[in-house]
């Protein structure tokens, strides 16, 4: 036989061949009855061939690298859990941040891996829709690497037994989880739009990389192992949300506005969700990686500003309200820490005031703002808590109807008058905690009026009773020990037993 | 003898998550799998409906007709969470890439009858359609399912449909030198070609089946149980006598693959089935509906590919799926 000439196919070549020739348009059903979401929202897509692909995988080099990546984390949190690697952590006080992404962060993921499935079906381009199912499984690998990372640390410390039942019902939790459920409600395009621009590419450095950070500056292997192997799927979480975003811009002008809107929407949302991650890296860290004040200025206003003058040539402007934003950056991490102080006897973590050199370093981080509002309040609390009467607020706080923040943030140049605005809608009056939520409200009110509102639901008797301790029950909480104050708190007497048995040994 | 090694013991203050414990019946020591999988869906207090189908919640029992009192009464029998899952697929594919390896390097496809490279081409091509109808199927199943249990073994057979429907292509590749002809070729008469019509129709109907749970049953029973045995079991026999082993090698994944939904899709049907005689009767009837369709929509290729011997091979597929379905405790 004749030599044959082997025509080697390059990746984009071989990439298309193997993937985008699979879809076909259907002609014994309409193509609007198989696909039959993709354009209600208003996007107008001219020809899905237009989408670039962001990442060439084929499924033999995904199940290649994937299970390497797997190989590996095992291995570690298997050393971890052999090694009493829970030992090695700076203080038991971070295991705080390890609860509130348990139970705050982990059913995101869930939530991301059922929404990147809804919409892996129902896009009717192959490119996008082979895209949102690696991503759809990528996110069920994080939520159950991060419930086996944290399962060494559910066995010796407190808080982290009921993820997914917490998720569902405690007041705080209802912020993450009301932010995914309204993008999981939305379309296709704004679901990406809200989650893979927004959450995955704007705002991920603020948030899944301080708490991996938070690992790895306070001895927690397992914790920032399971962020080093996320890596590589977060890189390409974030290619494909910026794609999406050059996609709908691209195909039709009239698809600006509508992106647009979403943008300031979800930058909104986004930023409120994040003042949880605020008051983690200011002061659940016992070693601190850096202020959240710094954060937002390196990763918002530097980062964001040059992807946004990026996008500009699609006629893109910044998200509104990132001048509010930017100045509550100064606020709002001592802000939440002040709501949770006020309530963590109905929360699954605990709270503390910082110690002496952890109040200088803030002090130093927030020069104007800290020594004037916020830390003679701390001192105040100190001192009181020293004297027997450790301050627990017994009146349930009033919610933000979109974010569902209890409403105690502060007009940012008037840092004693709680903000708050009011929208009309059916004769009923509803509250938004700043003129970002109040935007959102009244775009869609029909959607946020039907909000399940913590406050509200445990004042109906929906959520287990009429007094406190009922409520927490229905919780799951186990009292006295997931809750209250960290000083005198069984993660803390176990703590100091185990550091003490350490240096005799 | 044995070595012990003494280390630090810390008595656990518990051995598992509560909810986890709550399912196993005691706080002891649970599978990754368990922890993994166990009430990771959320199920109530939902904050909106969907602007895309106000229908329904996010997570919703009434996208099935099927009740169970306990969606997590089905167990993935191969125990398979995401960890599991790529390293079980990795090793298969190990595999079936060496075999590729091997086929290139000796251009071993050359072996074959010329009339059987074409007859591939014929029948099996266009199958990555199917595979990626397929995988549409499975991945709309994941979407609606209820409870992680389910959802998750959807999800995995999602993606390796769009695994086999590559690994097909790459046949195709490896037939027409890398030009993707053979890929267009096939595509028209997935599209056109009067052979396939009845099997596009099928798919493309079973795209609006709106119960998750009768899609299901379509898919990964009826239509899987006459494809697996007909495409890579008959007619990789029938290649045989034409010098097909090098395509039997190729086969090999998809055989694998086909046992493995076997596994876990037996094991859901007959845990459902069980649940109820109102469950039984669904079942029943969707997987008498759809095989009697796959059966007559593959009828056509089996007879081009095996001539006057397909009304036998597609009687004893038929046979084997009933007997199958039986077992789970369905009539057909």
């Amino acid at each position: 036989m004749a030599e044959k000439r082997k025509k080697k196919l390059g990746i984009k070549q071989r990439y298309s061949m193997l993937t985008r020739g699979l879809g076909w348009d259907t002609t014994y059903q309409d193509m609007d009855k198989v696909f039959p979401y993709d354009n209600y929202e208003g996007i107008i897509i001219h020809d899905w061939e237009g989408w670039e692909d962001p990442f060439r995988l084929t499924m033999d080099a995904y199940w290649k690298f994937q299970s390497e990546k797997e190989k590996k984390l095992y291995a570690v949190i298997d050393s971890f859990a052999q090694n009493n690697g829970h030992l090695g952590i700076t203080d038991a006080r971070y295991v705080n941040a390890l609860k509130l992404f348990l139970t705050g962060v982990s059913p995101l993921e869930y939530q991301a891996a059922r929404g990147f499935t809804h919409v892996g079906r129902h896009f009717r381009g192959v490119g996008p829709r082979v895209a949102c199912q690696m991503q759809a499984i990528d996110e069920l690998r994080h939520v159950q690497t991060q419930i086996h990372s944290m399962s060494h640390y559910n066995k010796y410390f407190d808080g982290l037994h009921s993820a997914p039942h917490m998720h569902d019902r405690v007041w705080y939790l209802s912020v993450p989880k009301s932010f995914f459920d309204d993008a999981r409600t939305a379309g296709p395009f704004e679901f990406l739009t809200s989650i893979s621009f927004a959450f995955e590419y704007v705002l991920t450095n603020l948030l899944f990389v301080p708490f991996m950070s938070g690992a790895a500056f306070n001895g927690d292997m397992a914790t920032v192992t399971f962020g080093f192997s996320a890596q590589s799927d977060e890189a390409r979480h974030m290619t494909l949300g910026l794609e999406v975003i050059k996609f709908m811009l691209e195909q039709d002008e009239r698809n600006i506005p509508i992106v647009q809107r979403w943008m300031d929407k979800w930058f909104w949302r986004g930023t409120r969700m994040l003042a949880l991650v605020a008051m983690m890296m200011d002061y659940m860290l016992p070693k601190r990686v850096m202020s959240w004040r710094e954060a937002w200025d390196i990763y918002f206003t530097e980062a964001g500003g040059a992807l946004f003058a990026d996008l500009a040539r699609y006629g893109i402007k910044p998200p509104k309200y990132a001048d509010i934003a930017t100045k509550e950056a100064e606020h709002i991490s001592h802000q939440a820490w002040h709501i949770f102080y006020n309530y963590t006897h109905a929360a699954a973590f605990h709270t503390w005031v910082p110690e002496k050199d952890e109040l200088d370093w803030l002090s130093e981080k927030y020069p104007n703002t800290f020594d004037k509002y916020y830390r003679p309040r701390l001192e105040y609390l100190d001192k009181e808590e020293k004297a027997g009467r450790r301050f627990y607020n017994d009146t349930l706080p009033m919610l933000c109807q979109v974010c569902q923040i209890p409403m105690g943030f502060t007009d940012m140049d008037d840092p004693t008058t709680i903000s708050f605005e009011v929208s009309e809608y059916k004769d009923d009056k509803y509250h938004t905690c700043s003129l970002g939520c109040k935007d959102i409200f009244d775009y869609e009110p029909a959607k946020y009026v039907q909000a399940w509102l913590p406050v509200h639901q445990i004042y109906q008797g929906n959520c287990g009773g009429a007094e406190i301790p009922d409520v927490l029950k229905w919780y799951n909480f186990n009292l006295g020990a997931d809750n209250m104050e960290y000083n005198g708190s069984p993660d803390q007497k176990l703590w100091d037993e185990w550091q003490a048995h350490r240096k005799k040994a | 003898m044995s070595l012990e090694i003494k280390t630090n013991v810390i008595q656990p203050r518990r051995h598992t998550y509560d909810h986890i414990a709550k399912r196993l019946g005691a706080d002891k020591p649970a599978t990754r799998y368990q922890e993994g999988t166990w009430d990771l869906q959320p199920t109530t207090n939902f904050h909106y409906r969907p602007t895309w189908d106000p229908s329904r919640e996010i997570y919703d029992k009434s996208l099935t007709a099927i009740e169970m009192e306990d969606w997590y009464s089905f167990n993935d029998p191969r125990q398979l969470y995401y960890g599991t899952y790529t390293m079980a697929r990795h090793k298969m594919m190990e595999a079936e890439e060496n075999h590729f390896k091997f086929i290139g390097k000796s251009n071993m496809f050359g072996l074959m009858d010329d009339e059987w490279q074409q007859k591939i081409k014929e029948f099996l091509l266009p199958m990555r359609h199917y595979e990626w109808g397929a995988n549409m199927n499975n991945c709309d199943c994941s979407d609606k399912a209820y409870g992680t249990a389910i959802s998750q073994v959807a999800l995995f057979a999602a993606m390796d449909r769009l695994g086999m429907a590559q690994i097909i292509s790459r046949v195709g590749l490896l037939l027409d030198d890398s030009t993707g002809k053979s890929l267009d070729q096939a595509k028209a008469d997935w599209m056109e070609n009067d052979l396939w019509q009845g099997a596009r129709r099928m798919i493309e109907d079973s795209f609006v089946v709106k119960d998750w749970f009768e899609l299901l049953v379509a898919q990964n029973l009826s239509m899987d149980g006459v494809v697996f045995p007909l495409f890579y079991q008959y007619f990789d026999e029938a290649g045989q006598q034409h010098g097909g082993a090098p395509m039997s090698m190729l086969n090999e994944f998809m055989q694998d693959w086909g046992k493995d939904e076997k596994r876990w899709l037996d094991h859901l049907l007959k845990v459902t089935a069980a649940e109820s005689p109102e469950n039984a009767a669904l079942l029943s009837k969707w997987a008498s509906v759809w095989t009697d369709r796959a059966i007559e929509a593959f009828t056509p290729i089996a007879k081009h590919v095996l001539g006057e011997g397909a009304a036998d091979v597609m009687t004893s597929i038929r046979a084997e799926i009933t007997k199958r379905a039986q077992k789970s405790g369905i009539e057909i």
